[in-house]
């Protein structure tokens, strides 16, 4: 059956791969970005993939106050929104924002504030449905804060945390939640790191989002292993993990 | 994570990685080092390698831009697979012109190599299919070519090794089926000459033929094999295939697994697993044309030295370096399971460098045992070259300057249209060019 999706940061690596495994199974799709250039050749591959309808609709997504706008067009596009995928995000520099208040709050807008705004337009969209997923990608990094990438890990933290209050907030009106945690993926964001074993593709991470869409998880890790690799660094108690270097 | 680079897994080159994201962006800055495209690392020595220069990994150019389902027509970027081609384009009915043995290589490197396939006596080469494509130079100018547009660029691309520029998208022109189903009978033989015969006479009636030699047989066994032929069929499911779970091998062994024990053992099992008379079946196309693809980095069954492999052409009328090809090999003891024999066509190829040529080619891995491995197979290259025949820049890692030179004799005008600020380990090696 094809669905009604919409991809906020569409041109991102997880997003793209997202939305090529919607594209197969002929879903009708609305891409919400910054760059029209790159959402146009993002389209046309979607469109010879299979999807039924691809609309492109351009957005500083830094910017809260076109969230109204984007929200707007995509139900007005698609209708019915079968699933919303909040996809944007930056890394940030560590080191910079430690020293430049200027920078860290950069990476709480757009990593925290602007899915938060999106969040809040999309919901009385989907209260009127009554149905439907709202996902979006948070990060393994938001499950404890570590010297090597607190500001960005503080910030996915928040949106982890506010989708576990609005989860709970909207389980009595049938409205799916999905926090999505990956953890190593190897996309543009990352590629200066150097690669380990750990390390997935964006697609292998695309599989997992859609089958956690399907199967109505809560919060899903990709891949799986992160599950009880985050479940042990919880669990290492605060005054050892202060000595750390994680 | 698969390294950057080569399907031999010889060299170790060390690489400055500076992916493209995008088409319609400017080359990633690459400051004073030399630049090469890289699709997926399937061509087997140094030709995708760029050893302490910048490689542009293509990954990220993997959208399709045009599919025309009904003139079979298909525009992607150079990064896409020809497995994400066929994914795309079989439940439609139509399939890839040529094909190489891996579904894994991309459109772009199929280009710079202009690949050929099991099909080379019938349709020729894969640059023959390409119609258009765009040639992205350092200086930041951007070219559209074509067999009618800046021609002679068009013709440095086929071929080009990746040295002309980062081609960022290209145009081809598929091939028709009515069923994703493969027709295939095969015949062993026990000789060369009635390899020969045979090869002839299939050519004529089948749109495919390949065959499997057994490289250690010798004296009046020398160059028995089975011959393999193969049609779409006229009827019959339109699907791509789920490819059996792949299954693939973890971690490089610490030696190879390719001995000539495991060799003699194989080969000799393989020969009488094939009837005597003609064996007619009916498969899927997956298997037909990529037996090995199942078989995830099956590379590493060679071990941590990798391997080399051998393929030349041998012209028309020179058979009889075929044969002394093939007695060397058998008396060395190496050579692998997989021997490939493979008659060209005579559709020339608009690709100005261009391997294939009519005559014999023969394509042979030898796991890397040192200084043993390289004596036979520069003994082999002399061999070829005395017989006016040449070797396959895609597989080489060890050719002379003069064997480059002198099966490519078109090397000095191609030249010319190289990106000077783009360069590989192939090229300085079989040029002597420092850049």
């Amino acid at each position: 059956m094809s669905r009604n999706v919409l991809i906020i940061g569409a041109t991102s690596a997880i997003a793209g791969a997202t939305a090529r495994r919607c594209a197969r199974r002929g879903d009708r799709l609305f891409l919400a970005g910054r760059d029209a250039a790159r959402l146009g050749i993002l389209a046309d591959d979607l469109r010879v993939l299979g999807a039924q309808e691809v609309t492109t609709h351009v957005c500083d997504l830094a910017d809260d106050t076109a969230h109204a706008g984007l929200v707007d067009a995509a139900r007005e596009r698609l209708g019915r929104i079968d699933l919303s995928l909040i996809a944007h995000g930056i890394l940030g520099d560590q080191r910079a924002e430690e020293g430049d208040f200027e920078l860290a709050r950069r990476n709480f807008e757009i990593n925290a504030l602007s899915p938060i705004s999106l969040l809040t337009r999309l919901v009385p969209v989907y209260r009127e449905q009554g149905q439907g997923t709202l996902a979006a990608i948070s990060s393994v990094a938001g499950d404890r804060g570590r010297q090597s990438n607190y500001v960005y890990g503080a910030a996915k933290g928040a949106l982890s945390l506010y989708l576990q209050g609005l989860r709970n907030r909207l389980h009595p009106e049938g409205i799916h939640v999905l926090t999505i945690k990956p953890g190593f993926v190897d996309t543009p964001m990352t590629r200066d790191f150097p690669k380990g074993p750990l390390w997935v593709g964006p697609d292998v991470i695309a599989r997992g989002i859609l089958r956690a869409v399907d199967r109505r998880r809560d919060v899903v890790y990709l891949p799986w292993f992160w599950r009880p690799i985050m479940a042990i660094i919880k669990a290492i108690p605060e005054s050892l993990f202060k000595r750390m270097k994680l | 994570m698969p390294g950057y680079t080569s399907w031999g897994r010889i060299l170790r080159p060390r690489h400055t990685l500076r992916p493209p994201r995008w088409r319609h962006e400017p080359l990633p800055d690459c400051g004073d080092l030399s630049r090469l495209p890289w699709g997926r690392g399937r061509s087997y020595g140094d030709c995708c390698l760029n050893d302490g220069g910048a490689l542009l990994p293509t990954t990220a150019l993997d959208h399709f831009i045009a599919f025309d389902a009904e003139q079979g027509i298909l525009r992607a970027e150079s990064g896409v697979t020809l497995d994400a081609i066929l994914r795309l384009i079989v439940p439609h009915g139509w399939f890839l012109p040529v094909t190489p043995g891996t579904r894994f290589a991309t459109l772009g490197g199929a280009i710079a190599n202009d690949v050929h396939g099991k099909n080379h006596h019938a349709d020729g080469t894969f640059g023959g299919h390409v119609t258009r494509l765009e040639l992205l130079r350092s200086d930041g100018r951007r070219m559209e070519c074509s067999p009618r547009e800046n021609a002679d660029w068009f013709a440095a691309t086929l071929g080009g090794l990746g040295l002309t520029g980062l081609i960022t998208w290209a145009e081809i022109r598929l091939r028709r089926i009515a069923s994703s189903e493969m027709e295939q009978q095969q015949i062993r033989f026990p000789s060369l000459d009635e390899y020969l015969a045979i090869a002839a006479e299939s050519d004529a009636e089948w749109t495919y033929t390949v065959a499997w030699v057994d490289c250690l047989a010798k004296g009046t066994k020398l160059g028995r094999g089975v011959l393999f032929r193969g049609r779409h069929a006229e009827s019959g499911p339109l699907a791509m295939p789920r490819a059996a779970g792949r299954l693939g091998v973890p971690v490089d062994l610490p030696f190879s697994l390719v001995n000539s024990a495991s060799l003699r053992l194989f080969n000799a099992l393989y020969y009488r697993r094939h009837p005597t008379r003609t064996r007619s079946r009916r498969m899927p196309f997956l298997p037909f044309f990529y037996p090995l693809d199942n078989l995830a980095d099956w590379n590493r069954l060679y071990g941590r030295a990798g391997f080399y492999q051998f393929k030349c052409v041998i012209p028309e009328g020179q058979e009889p370096a075929m044969h002394e090809i093939l007695e060397r090999i058998a008396g060395s003891g190496q050579g692998s399971m997989l021997a490939v024999l493979k008659r060209f066509g005579d559709r020339p190829s608009p690709a100005m460098l261009s391997f294939p040529r009519p005559g014999l080619t023969l394509a042979l891995d030898f796991a890397n045992r040192g200084e043993a491995t390289r004596r036979l197979l520069g003994e082999l290259e002399a061999v070829t070259i005395q017989a006016g025949g040449t070797l396959y820049p895609a597989k080489d890692a060890l050719m002379r300057p003069e064997t480059f030179q002198q099966g490519y004799p078109r090397w000095q005008t191609f030249a010319a249209f190289r990106d000077p600020a783009f360069s590989s380990s192939l090229w300085r090696r079989v040029t002597g060019e420092n850049a």
